[in-house]
């Protein structure tokens, strides 16, 4: 193995780590809503046990499979991309974007339903809800928004990576980014994977 | 940027998660829908943690990485715990 060899490996291994590093800073950033989220039920059960009612459990476990499929076909492409296999690497990132797709026409339908029975924060039926609901509907926008904006992100991201792998830059021999906007997007199935039992299955 | 000589994942075993991330998915649901009282939230957060678990050892390949990232993340996940039982002890005894 040359010096430049060498070195080049451990690039990668720096890269990965960085990519680790800003996904723990990911944690604690939904990790701090995790722990209102807790105090606050702890303090509203009632409360928080009525608004979750609200909620389309169905919605929620579409999106989970969605979700669960979408980090699979990611992992895989790793592995495609990883066996010189392009047009397969390729093929399966393409069917994770139309996965980050279908999740996000779910939230549209989820959280227009939901603004159409006007439960959104600062509306005239929010406000006269007992304190508990209040705090449920805000933390539920907060959390789910901004997990949306990571799947947003994520598919950018991806296909970032999709159109790489077309030009060549991201080959067998060469696949960082693709790792790191791989884990991206198992995190953003982390989260959900907390969310969903939380939000939609407790009442 | 050379990383060649990475451990791959096999189809097989991506598939093999799947369908056991989907079947705890299935578990956690009937068992909430069964309405265990107390042990609800215990539950889901344990299965939760199961399927995370999963996720960032086999998805995650973290089963294949050296020692100091799979101390790094064990680390992170303890922190937040700490984090989580500090919280929680102060909000019941203040």
């Amino acid at each position: 193995m040359s010096t430049t060899e060498h070195s080049d490996h451990m690039d990668s291994d720096t890269g990965k780590l960085g990519m680790w590093l800003f996904l723990f800073t990911e944690l604690f950033l939904f990790g701090g809503l995790f722990i209102v989220y807790a105090v606050m039920r702890s303090k509203y059960a009632g409360d928080f046990h009525h608004a979750a009612l609200e909620l389309n459990a169905f919605i929620g476990a579409t999106n989970t499979v969605v979700l669960l499929v979408s980090s699979m076909t990611v992992a895989m492409s790793l592995t495609a991309i990883q066996r010189n296999q392009k047009s397969l690497a390729m093929g399966l990132i393409f069917i994770t974007l139309i996965l980050a797709g279908v999740f996000m026409v779910n939230k549209y339908f989820e959280w227009g339903h939901k603004i159409g029975l006007h439960l959104y924060p600062g509306s005239d039926v929010m406000k006269t809800l007992p304190h508990g609901e209040i705090m449920f509907f805000g933390l539920y926008y907060m959390m789910t928004g901004l997990h949306a904006l990571h799947v947003i992100i994520g598919g950018i991201l991806l296909t970032i990576v999709m159109l790489r792998i077309n030009s060549g830059k991201i080959n067998s021999q060469h696949y960082l980014l693709q790792e790191n906007g791989a884990l991206y997007w198992h995190l953003v199935d982390l989260i959900w994977i907390f969310l969903f039992p939380l939000l939609y299955l407790i009442t | 940027m050379k990383n060649h000589d990475d451990h791959i994942s096999s189809y097989q075993l991506n598939w093999t998660v799947l369908l056991v991330l989907l079947m705890l998915t299935t578990i956690s649901i009937l068992a909430i829908k069964m309405h265990l009282g107390a042990y609800t939230v215990a539950l889901a957060l344990i299965l939760a943690s199961v399927k995370v678990t999963i996720v960032l050892t086999y998805f995650m390949h973290l089963k294949f990485e050296n020692l100091l990232l799979r101390l790094m993340v064990g680390g992170v996940f303890l922190l937040f715990a700490i984090v989580i039982a500090i919280t929680f002890t102060d909000y019941y005894f203040r």
